[in-house]
């Protein structure tokens, strides 16, 4: 017997939920063929407006969550995306990754999300640190999370991209907005289903897909906003979100990486690029 | 003399929400809404209604009210603060001079669970310490209990205490229950002098909703077409984002019409509701979106 097609409807997940553009906007996303494979929300302002209001309102509880409750979310997670590899391989083949790249790229995946479950309960102690003052003081500093990290998310590698970027921001504490690949947008979506089963609390990841042009400028003149990451190579782009950041002095930080497989990519300098230094200074003597 | 209960309108909530789906689709064009966020801002009873305050925080948000913002220009006050009676002369020496309004809860606000005397002398407190607006309380227990009578005499009595304030009635619908009560309770407290009607003390959920909001100033309407007279309305309780502000300016022009619209027959009971417009009001100069961190709280 013959069935009809079930295609899934990709949809934004912002605060744990999925809901489509208030725009009612949207993209086609076809394959080399030219042959249509989904139609994307095209996100709106506003959609990232709303998506700020909820990732703030949950940085709080989820920075004061313990280290051991992130690092095991971030395990969880890594386990959600095991269980639906096939999946994702197929996805990312779907959108033009040879069977064999898209495969490395899952599992890397995968691992990365492991690498920085393990960092959870660590990267404190490894930036922390007690500091000789001339004084009667006991000074010592410790990180804190910035809060609310606007992401735009590399173009190509659009899971592994993404995932080692968003990672290290949210086991540091941070909730995010993430611009998903513009080009390569279905893995993204995909992975906020696997979030949206891994007991990450609503609002601490959030994803958009659309388009550069329209959302990168907001992304970086939001005042509610406190770091922005861009991933890419785009120089006046660079510039202007440089530009726009000042305003509120967004912590800014560029990857103009273009491979996100590298061993380099697994480093707890990349939870430090979210984190903000505190320095106590505590009277020792009267 | 008590109005008769018997003939009112009955609502149908499938209706009502209906009519309120539209009021919140109605498109409002850029400029509209930044004159809907002023005229918004000026019509707000900024309020501290809390057993912790104290005359700074009553000091501070009386600054809050006469200086909503520093550096935005052409923006107006807000037009009330709404306090408990023991806070009425400090907002009142606060406020000197800036013709904001004093607000002051009265009638053993929130529950109004007291006898009348204790109530009257509440209220007459308040009156003698300053207060221009009285927002009294109706006896929720009486009136599930069919005492309309006595609900009705109460607020006729409270009434002839305010003198020259201004009496705000609050029904509390969010312990109505039904629509229809608050349209009979809506009737209680207009024939029996209230200057305003008002959906809520701000301590009960649901606060207010647009559906009761709805049926009260529906009430208002039918007054005025029986009597001439303008009765107010202040939703209370609830009401935090701009967006959902404008929807009951909506409303309000849809039902009651270009009369109403101002801060002599309109009020929003509301404290964060104010960042909220301020925000909006600073996007709309600058461009950017805002963040909470810029803004007073109180």
């Amino acid at each position: 017997m013959s069935r009809l097609a079930i295609q899934k409807t990709y949809k934004l997940y912002i605060g744990g939920k999925f809901p489509r553009s208030e725009s009612g906007r949207f993209y086609a996303i076809n394959d080399s063929k030219g042959n249509l494979i989904a139609n994307m929300c095209l996100a709106s302002r506003k959609d990232f407006r709303n998506a700020v209001v909820i990732a703030r309102n949950a940085q709080s509880s989820w920075a004061n969550s313990s280290a051991l409750n992130k690092g095991q979310i971030l395990y969880r997670i890594a386990e959600m995306l095991e269980g639906r590899k096939e999946q994702f391989i197929a996805e990312l083949i779907a959108q033009g990754e040879t069977a064999e790249n898209a495969k490395t790229e899952v599992l890397l995946a995968i691992d990365r999300l492991v690498y920085f479950a393990g960092w959870s309960d660590k990267y404190q102690q490894f930036f922390s640190c007690i500091n000789p003052v001339s004084s009667a003081h006991f000074n010592f500093s410790v990180l804190e999370p910035v809060g609310v990290v606007a992401v735009i998310a590399p173009e190509k590698q659009s899971l592994l991209g993404l995932i080692s970027v968003i990672a290290p921001a949210i086991v540091g504490g941070n909730t995010v907005i993430v611009l998903a690949s513009e080009s390569k947008p279905l893995s993204a979506i995909s992975f906020a289903e696997v979030l949206n089963s891994s007991d990450v609390p609503g609002g601490v990841v959030n994803i958009l897909t659309g388009k550069k042009e329209e959302l990168v400028n907001q992304f970086a003149s939001h005042m509610d906003v406190n770091s922005i990451i861009y991933c890419g190579a785009d120089e006046p782009l660079m510039l202007s979100i440089s530009e726009l950041a000042s305003n509120n002095v967004k912590r800014t930080t560029f990857y103009k990486k273009n491979d996100w497989a590298s061993d380099s990519c697994e480093s707890p300098y990349f939870i430090e690029k979210t984190q903000e230094v505190k320095t106590t200074w505590h009277p020792t003597e009267i | 003399m008590i109005p008769n209960l018997d003939n009112l309108p009955v609502y149908d909530t499938a209706g009502v929400n209906e009519r309120i789906a539209r009021f919140c689709s109605r498109s409002i064009k850029s400029n509209s809404k930044l004159e809907g966020l002023k005229l918004a801002l000026s019509m707000v009873d900024l309020t501290t209604l809390e057993g912790k305050d104290t005359t700074g925080k009553v000091q501070q948000i009386c600054y809050k009210a006469m200086h909503p913002h520093d550096t935005l220009k052409n923006i107006p006050k807000v037009a009330a603060v709404c306090v408990y009676p023991a806070q009425v002369a400090i907002a009142i020496k606060a406020l000197k001079g800036s013709g904001i309004q004093v607000a002051s809860v009265a009638t053993a606000f929130p529950s109004g669970q007291s006898s009348l005397e204790v109530k009257l002398l509440d209220t007459k407190f308040a009156v003698d310490q300053g207060a221009n607006e009285i927002d009294m309380v109706i006896s929720r227990g009486q009136f599930l209990a069919g005492n309309y009578q006595y609900v009705f005499d109460e607020i006729v009595a409270v009434k002839k205490v305010c003198g020259q304030a201004h009496l705000k009635v609050i029904l509390e619908t969010g312990e109505l229950d039904t629509l229809d009560n608050v349209r009979k309770a809506s009737e209680l407290a207009i024939y029996a002098g209230a200057d305003f009607i008002k959906t809520s003390t701000g301590k009960i959920q649901p606060a207010a909703t647009m559906q009761v909001t709805y049926v009260m100033l529906d009430a208002i309407k039918d007054y005025y077409i029986k009597t001439g007279k303008m009765i107010g309305m202040k939703p209370a309780g609830g009401i935090s984002t701009s967006k959902i502000a404008l929807q009951y300016l909506v409303m309000l022009n849809e039902v009651l019409g270009e009369k109403w619209m101002n801060k002599n027959y309109f009020r929003f009971g509301a404290s964060s509701l104010v960042n909220d417009i301020l925000m909006q009001l600073v996007k709309a100069e600058t461009g950017n979106y805002q963040s909470g961190n810029y803004f007073s709280k109180d």
